[in-house]
C-alpha cells in the first residue's frame, strides 16, 4: 500500500495523460465507497470510543463537579492539579494511589500466573484422547465463566465468612481459619512475623513511593485479597482453557511421535515441544489476564468495598468512589489515565518478553 | 488507504463528530432556572433509596395524594444506587426534581451551588431539631429540609439482662455502668456490647466526653485529648473482650449481631426496629438513652437524609411546594407510621412518643443529638478514619485521631 503513491508518481512523468487520470478516477471511486461502507464502524468508534475518551481526558485536568456537562463554560482547566494530587503532594489521594496501586500489584502478580498455569493444566487434561467424558469436563471447568459474577461473590462471601465452609473444613483439620475479610495484614508481614521480623529495617521503614515506605509496599496481600484472588482464577481460568483447547488440537501427533521416537519423556516434550508452539495463544492469554486484572472492579464494588483498611482497593475501584462518592470527577478521571498508563507499560513490557524467547519473532502477527 | 489527504478527511470527520457530540452534550447544561412564582403543570420527578417496600409503598402514596391535590403529575423512581444515579442526573443536566439527599452529599451539591436553598420559602424551616438543621447547612445556610431523623441507642437483649440478674434499675447512666454490665453479659459466645466500627458508630463517644468533631469555630478538631480519653475508653472494653465490632462476630453490621444475640447490647440507630421485626421476631429488647460521659455529657448521634431540590429544576415552584407537602406534620406522622422513622419536626415530639411509646428514648435524645460528619470531598478521609478505627483493638488512639485530623483537615481546606 505504501509504495502506490511512488508509482504513481512515475505513471505521471512516463505514460500517457489519459490512463492515469482513469485510474485515479475509479481509485477515488473506490475509495469514497470504502469510505461509505465503513462509516458506520468509524462513526461507532468515534461516539463510543474516541469522544468519551478525550471527554475523560480534558476532564482529567479540569475542574468539573459533576454538575452538568463537562464542556459548559463554568468548567475550568486546571493543568495537572489532579495527577500532582496523585503522584507528586503527600495527602491522602496519594496514599490512597499508592494502596490500590499495591494491592492491584499483588493481585495481579498472583492471578496472572496462577490462572494461566491452572487453565493450560485443565486444556491439556481435556485434551487427552485417553479421558473419559471429556466434554462433561469441559462444560464444568467453564461454568464458572459464564455465571454471573455477582452471584459467585456473594457465595464466596458465605464461603469466607468467620463461621463459612472454609472455616469449618480448617476446624476439622485442626487450623483456626482467620478472619477472612476482616484482617488488614498483610501475608507477608505474617510470615516476617512468624520468623520473629516484627520490626520494619530501618532503611526499608525510612524510604518509599507515592507516600508509602518500602515496608508498606512489601506488605503483599491480605487474607481478603486472597479471597478475591482465588475468585479470579477460579473464574477466569475456564474462559483461558477455551483459548488453550484449539491451539493444542492444532499440534500435529507426528511432532509427539517424533519426540517420542527420539525418547523424550513427558515433561520434555511439554517443555520443548506443546509449550513453544503454544507461545502465540499464551501471549494472548497473559496480554488478556493482566489487561482484566489490572482493572478489577466488581469483585471489590460487591464483596469488600476496599475494605479491610484499604488493602482490597484497587484503582478501578478508587476511581469510581471519588469520582461518584466525593464528586471529584478530575481526580477519578486522572486515576483512570494512570491505571491506562501502567496497563499499557505492563503489555510493552511483556510483549518484549515474550518476544525475546522466540528470538525475534513478532507475537503480534502470530496471533 | 494511508495517504496524506484521506488522513486529513479522517482527522475532519472526527473533529465534526466530536464537536457534534460536544453540542449535545452541552444542551443540557443550561443554567436557567424556571423559579417563576406560580407552579405549573409540567411533571415532577422524585427520586429516592427506599429501605424496602413499606418505604416505596409509603413514598408513591405521598405523590399520588401530592397529585390529586395539585394536579401536577410526580413520577416516583426508587433508585437501586442513589448516590449513583443522582451523580448521574446532575452530570446528564436532567438531576431529579425532589431527591432524597445524605449529609455527605449534600455537602458536595452545595459546595457547587447545584442546590436550590428553599428552605426560606417555606413556613416550617425553623420547625425541625437543630442537629437535623445543622446537618444540611452549609456555610451556615440552611438549604435542604430534613425528611426524618435517626438517634443512635443502647439496644439491650431482654432475655441477656434477666439471665444476667440484672433489673431495670442498672440500665447504665455512665460510662462506668457501661462498662459493669457489659462485662456481667458477656459469656463466652456471647459480647456484652457491639457498636458498628465507623465513625458514625464511634463519634457519640467523643461528644459524650466533652470532644467534638468539628469545633464552634468550623474547624476540624478530632485530635483533642477529650477525644483520644474517649477512643482509650473504648480501646479498653475491647482488650476486656466486653465489646466487640459487626465483623468480630461475624456480622454486617450491629444490628444483626444484636438480632442473632451474639451480642447482649448494642449501640445502633433506630432502623434496626425494622430488622428485628422482619428478621428477628422472637427477641425481645428494649431501648434506653445512651449513658452519658464522666462529665454527665449527654450526646448521641443523628442520621437523617433531606428533600433536595436541584437549581436547574423545571419546575421549581411545583418542586418547592411538593416539599412543603411532604414536610407537612400528617404527612410526617403517615412515613412514621409506614415505615418507623422518627419525624423531623420537633412539634411532632410528644405525639410520636404517644404512638410508639417503645421508642420514645429516640426523640429525647434529639435535643442533644450532635450532626455525624459531614464535610465536601470527605469519602477518602472519612473511609481512611474507619478502616483506622476497625483496627482500634491493637491501635494507638492518638495515632488515629492525629492522622484522621490531619486528612479531615486537609479535605477541609479544600473547601472555599
Amino acid at each position: 500500500m505504501t509504495t502506490r503513491t511512488p508509482l504513481l508518481a512515475a505513471q505521471r512523468r512516463g505514460a500517457p495523460a489519459r490512463a492515469p487520470r482513469r485510474g485515479h478516477r475509479a481509485r477515488r471511486r473506490e475509495a469514497a465507497a470504502g469510505w461509505l461502507f465503513s462509516a458506520p464502524a468509524i462513526v461507532m468508534l468515534i461516539v463510543f470510543l474516541a469522544v468519551p475518551i478525550g471527554m475523560a481526558a480534558w476532564v482529567s485536568i479540569s475542574d468539573w463537579g459533576g454538575i452538568g456537562s463537562p464542556l459548559s463554560a463554568g468548567v475550568r482547566a486546571v493543568g495537572l492539579t489532579n495527577y500532582r494530587a496523585l503522584l507528586t503532594e503527600p495527602g491522602l489521594p496519594q496514599q490512597d494511589l499508592a494502596l490500590s496501586l499495591r494491592d492491584n500489584l499483588y493481585y495481579v502478580l498472583l492471578v496472572v500466573p496462577l490462572q494461566t498455569t491452572l487453565a493450560l493444566f485443565l486444556a491439556i487434561v481435556v485434551s487427552r484422547r485417553a479421558l473419559r467424558g471429556r466434554g462433561f469436563f469441559r462444560t464444568a471447568f467453564y461454568f464458572p465463566s459464564v455465571t454471573s459474577s455477582v452471584a459467585i461473590s456473594i457465595v464466596f462471601l458465605f464461603l469466607f465468612a468467620n463461621g463459612g465452609v472454609v472455616n469449618g473444613l480448617l476446624g476439622y483439620v485442626g487450623v483456626r481459619g482467620p478472619n477472612w475479610f476482616s484482617d488488614p495484614s498483610g501475608v507477608l508481614h505474617l510470615i516476617l512475623r512468624a520468623a520473629g521480623v516484627s520490626r520494619p529495617p530501618h532503611l526499608l521503614a525510612a524510604h518509599g513511593l507515592l507516600g508509602m515506605s518500602w515496608w508498606g509496599w512489601l506488605a503483599g496481600p491480605s487474607m481478603a485479597m486472597l479471597t478475591l484472588v482465588v475468585l479470579a482464577v477460579w473464574t477466569t481460568a475456564g474462559i483461558f482453557m477455551l483459548l488453550f483447547l484449539p491451539a493444542l488440537y492444532n499440534i500435529s501427533g507426528d511432532i509427539e511421535e517424533a519426540a517420542l521416537v527420539d525418547g523424550a519423556g513427558a515433561w520434555t516434550r511439554f517443555r520443548r515441544i506443546t509449550l513453544p508452539l503454544l507461545r502465540p495463544v499464551l501471549f494472548l492469554v497473559l496480554t488478556l489476564g493482566l489487561i482484566g486484572t489490572w482493572q478489577v472492579f466488581d469483585q471489590v464494588f460487591l464483596i469488600t468495598q476496599g475494605n479491610p483498611a484499604g488493602t482490597t482497593l484497587t484503582p478501578a475501584y478508587l476511581a469510581y468512589q471519588v469520582s461518584f462518592g466525593n464528586e471529584q470527577w478530575g481526580q477519578g478521571a486522572a486515576i483512570a489515565f494512570i491505571l491506562f498508563a501502567i496497563i499499557l507499560a505492563f503489555t510493552i513490557l511483556q510483549r518484549l518478553l515474550v518476544r525475546e524467547r522466540g528470538g525475534g519473532a513478532n507475537p503480534w502477527s502470530q496471533t | 488507504m494511508r495517504t496524506p489527504k484521506s488522513r486529513i478527511a479522517t482527522a475532519g470527520i472526527a473533529a465534526g463528530l466530536l464537536l457534534l457530540a460536544a453540542a449535545c452534550s452541552s444542551g443540557g447544561s443550561a443554567t436557567t432556572t424556571a423559579a417563576s412564582g406560580k407552579p405549573s403543570k409540567t411533571p415532577l420527578t422524585l427520586m429516592f433509596g427506599s429501605s424496602g417496600t413499606a418505604e416505596t409503598k409509603a413514598v408513591q402514596a405521598a405523590a399520588s395524594a401530592f397529585t390529586a391535590h395539585s394536579g401536577i403529575k410526580v413520577k416516583v423512581i426508587a433508585a437501586s444506587n442513589l448516590t449513583q444515579q443522582l451523580a448521574q442526573g446532575f452530570a446528564g443536566g436532567a438531576p431529579p426534581d425532589v431527591f432524597y439527599l445524605d449529609p455527605g452529599s449534600f455537602q458536595n451539591y452545595a459546595k457547587q451551588n447545584a442546590l436550590e436553598a428553599y428552605p426560606g420559602q417555606l413556613a416550617n424551616s425553623g420547625g425541625f431539631y437543630p442537629a437535623l438543621r445543622a446537618s444540611f447547612s452549609y456555610q451556615g445556610k440552611f438549604e435542604c429540609e430534613p425528611k426524618d431523623a435517626s438517634t443512635l441507642a443502647l439496644y439491650i437483649n431482654s432475655r441477656d439482662w434477666k439471665q444476667a440478674g440484672l433489673t431495670k434499675s442498672d440500665i447504665p447512666a455512665n460510662w462506668n455502668q457501661l462498662k459493669a454490665v457489659a462485662a456481667k453479659l458477656t459469656t463466652g459466645g456471647r459480647a456484652g456490647l457491639v457498636l458498628d466500627q465507623s465513625h458514625s458508630g464511634i463519634d457519640e463517644f467523643l461528644y459524650q466526653n466533652g470532644g467534638t468533631v468539628i469545633g464552634s469555630n468550623g474547624k476540624v478538631a478530632l485530635s483533642s485529648p477529650q477525644n483520644v480519653q474517649a477512643l482509650t475508653y473504648l480501646k479498653g472494653l475491647m482488650t476486656q473482650g466486653i465489646m466487640k465490632f459487626p465483623s468480630q462476630l461475624d456480622s454486617g453490621w450491629s444490628g444483626q449481631a444484636f438480632g442473632e444475640n451474639k451480642a447482649a447490647m448494642a449501640i445502633v440507630g433506630n432502623w434496626v426496629v425494622g430488622a428485628m421485626q422482619s428478621d428477628y421476631p422472637k427477641i425481645k429488647y428494649q431501648a434506653a438513652a445512651l449513658p452519658a460521659g464522666p462529665t454527665g455529657t449527654k450526646a448521641t448521634l443523628a442520621f437523617t437524609n433531606c428533600w433536595g431540590i436541584p437549581a436547574t429544576s423545571k419546575n421549581m415552584a411545583g418542586a418547592i411546594s411538593f416539599v412543603r407537602f411532604l414536610t407537612t406534620p400528617q404527612q410526617q406522622m403517615a412515613f412514621a407510621k409506614a415505615f418507623g422513622v422518627i419525624p423531623s419536626l420537633s412539634s411532632l415530639q410528644s405525639q410520636w412518643q404517644q404512638q410508639f411509646p417503645a421508642l420514645a428514648v429516640h426523640t429525647q435524645e434529639l435535643p442533644y443529638a450532635h450532626p455525624d460528619i459531614a464535610l465536601p470531598g470527605d469519602t477518602q478521609a472519612l473511609a481512611a478514619f474507619d478502616s483506622a478505627l476497625a483496627q482500634l483493638k491493637s491501635a494507638n488512639p492518638a495515632a488515629i485521631l492525629k492522622n484522621a485530623q490531619r486528612n479531615l483537615q486537609a479535605v477541609d481546606t479544600q473547601a472555599p
